[in-house]
């Protein structure tokens, strides 16, 4: 681990629970949902300016966690990178908003919460980003199938046409 | 079918002033299908006259599920979906993906791969930097800088041509290597635009950098100060027309760019015109850096010989039954990758282009998230464009240089 990074990774683990990995050379701190923005606050104050990506994971079926927030800081003053994982479980996901902290959070989170239907308390305009407003279902969990589209070849063009959803109108 | 859900004034009520609920200032769609969006982008306007009260982006015209159709795919095959995110820079997007899989799975690449890959990335960057200075400039009515641009571009994608028989969506650049080996050709190509670029980039600022009427649209419109751009996540040529050294060719080498000698331009303003200084001499870097790698291009391999992970020469196959079998498993199953995530981040025309990687010990990533520069580069436009004219907003949106294959994913 970087020299620098330690004594950060220590107040982390200190102040709000949080364990540490190291996975490729990279340090990786689980942080618990409920202290996330006090967490990224502090960060921040030590120099993890910029929210590089925000992203999550489904472990469906696993349901306690079923998903990982993932946030990658990145420090342009000390040359440091790190990850805060946070487990949300798969009931009702909600995990307060960071948007506060980094503003760009505010399309990230839109962007979480229309893809795996986690929400974020404290968010400002949280709607859908990405897919229609009347979506139905978060795309990409596990869960969600992947839709195909039946090829068409001659013989059965007509029939598989009258199958489609726009042969109902 | 389901009938479409139209989106009342309601539902927006929290994004827009009081003024607008009463009636004072007027609720205007641009786009999404409006020339000067540069793709499928809608942005609300509340307007006071001519001014921008505020600017709310709608965006995901242009999605096409390209994460969840990766999960779906082997580590190779899911590699082409990542040329059609940031349609301008499909070595780039390649190169990011590459690392994470490389990072993943732990191969290493040879020399001489290595440095071609640089040589295509900072083609592609001059490239997409074009089609930028082109379209921009368009937009600001500067008509022939188009043509001008464009006519420069076919001579790169020419170079990407020869090497990998695709002028744009190339997957070129594989786990562990190269496709293939550059053609014989590619040398006297790249020397070509070596000797005549310099001249062409010089024949651009001939016509816009001193012009009294480019100079009037950009000088302080759309100004974006650093604190502002780091908190907002704004990465690349905007965040160092911002002030703020911030380059990862140089503060986190990937490929070997350690070894090249190259300036990372920045300007203070912060403007539109401080934006437009430092994408060209980021044009002029650019063909420095191919320069020094041309002159050093070692011989030797191009992919590396590790068969778990990457598939054996075409050659190969005919005489080693163990190549066979390696050529088979990998087009059918693929390699199953060791578990865990990792985050590589590459410098993209735009800014920081990262993948994050998940893999369960399967052929298939498990997750795939890309963190496109332009989603955050996009939302940082709201800012600068408070308290503009309409007019200035078309050289703000010119000057951001979104790709909304790139928000969109």
């Amino acid at each position: 681990m970087d020299k620098k990074l330690e004594p950060i990774v220590e107040k982390l683990k200190q102040d709000f629970g949080a364990t540490a990995s190291k996975d490729r050379g990279d340090v990786s701190l689980v942080v618990p949902a409920e202290k996330i923005a006090e967490a990224c606050r502090q960060l921040q104050g030590q120099g993890f300016e910029l929210l590089s990506a925000m992203t999550a994971v489904d472990y469906w079926p696993q349901e306690t966690p079923r998903f990982h927030v993932v946030y990658e800081l990145t420090s342009l003053s000390n040359h440091l990178t790190l990850e805060l994982r946070v487990p949300v479980p798969g009931v009702n996901p909600s995990l307060p908003t960071v948007s506060a902290v980094y503003r760009n959070a505010n399309w990230r989170e839109r962007e979480l919460w229309d893809m795996f239907g986690i929400k974020f308390s404290g968010h400002s305009d949280l709607r859908r980003i990405l897919m229609p407003a009347d979506w139905e279902g978060h795309p990409l969990r596990k869960d969600y199938p992947l839709g195909y589209e039946e090829p068409q070849f001659t013989f059965n063009y007509k029939e598989i046409n009258l199958r489609k959803p726009y042969a109902k109108e | 079918m389901p009938d479409i859900q139209e989106i009342s004034v309601d539902q927006l009520k929290h994004l827009v002033s009081d003024r607008a609920l009463k009636g004072e200032t007027m609720l205007l769609n641009m786009g999404p299908q409006h020339p000067s969006t540069h793709g499928v982008l809608r942005l609300l306007l509340e307007l006071d006259g001519e001014i921008i009260i505020n600017c709310i982006p709608d965006v995901g015209f242009l999605h096409t599920g390209v994460e969840k159709n990766m999960e779906a795919k082997t580590y190779q095959k899911a590699e082409v979906m990542s040329d059609r995110l940031d349609y301008m820079n499909p070595v780039g997007n390649n190169l990011a993906y590459c690392l994470a899989v490389e990072k993943l799975v732990g191969l290493d690449v040879p020399e001489r791969a290595q440095v071609i890959r640089v040589i295509l990335a900072e083609l592609t960057r001059f490239q997409s930097h074009l089609v930028w200075l082109g379209t921009a400039a368009l937009d600001l009515a500067a008509m022939s800088m188009f043509l001008y641009c464009f006519r420069e571009r076919e001579y790169i994608l020419d170079v990407m041509e020869i090497c990998s028989g695709q002028r744009m969506m190339t997957t070129y650049v594989r786990p562990g290597g190269l496709w293939r080996d550059v053609p014989v050709e590619f040398e006297a190509a790249v020397r070509e635009i070596l000797r005549t670029f310099p001249r062409r980039v010089d024949e651009y600022e001939a016509l816009l950098t001193r012009n009294p009427l480019f100079l009037d649209r950009t000088l302080g419109i759309g100004k974006l100060s650093a604190e502002d751009a780091l908190n907002l996540g704004v990465t690349g040529p905007l965040l160092r027309a911002s002030g703020v050294k911030w380059d990862l060719r140089k503060d986190r080498p990937y490929s070997g760019y350690e070894q090249y000698d190259f300036v990372v331009p920045t300007r203070p303003e912060g403007d539109v015109y401080a934006r437009y200084l430092v994408r060209i001499e980021e044009m002029r870097q650019c063909l420095r850096i191919v320069e020094q790698a041309l002159n050093k291009l070692p011989y030797g391999p191009v992919r590396s010989n590790n068969y778990k992970f990457v598939p054996p020469p075409r050659s190969e196959i005919g005489v080693s039954m163990e190549a066979l079998i390696h050529h088979f498993k990998q087009w059918t199953e693929g390699f199953n990758a060791p578990q865990g995530s990792v985050y590589r981040a590459v410098e993209s025309p735009r800014g920081e282009l990262g993948v994050y990687l998940e893999s369960d010990g399967g052929p298939k990533p498990y997750r795939v998230h890309w963190r496109t520069p332009s989603f955050d580069n996009l939302q940082a436009m709201p800012l600068m464009c408070k308290g503009v004219l309409v007019a200035d907003l078309i050289a703000i949106i010119g000057s951001v240089d979104i790709v909304l294959g790139d928000i969109d994913r």
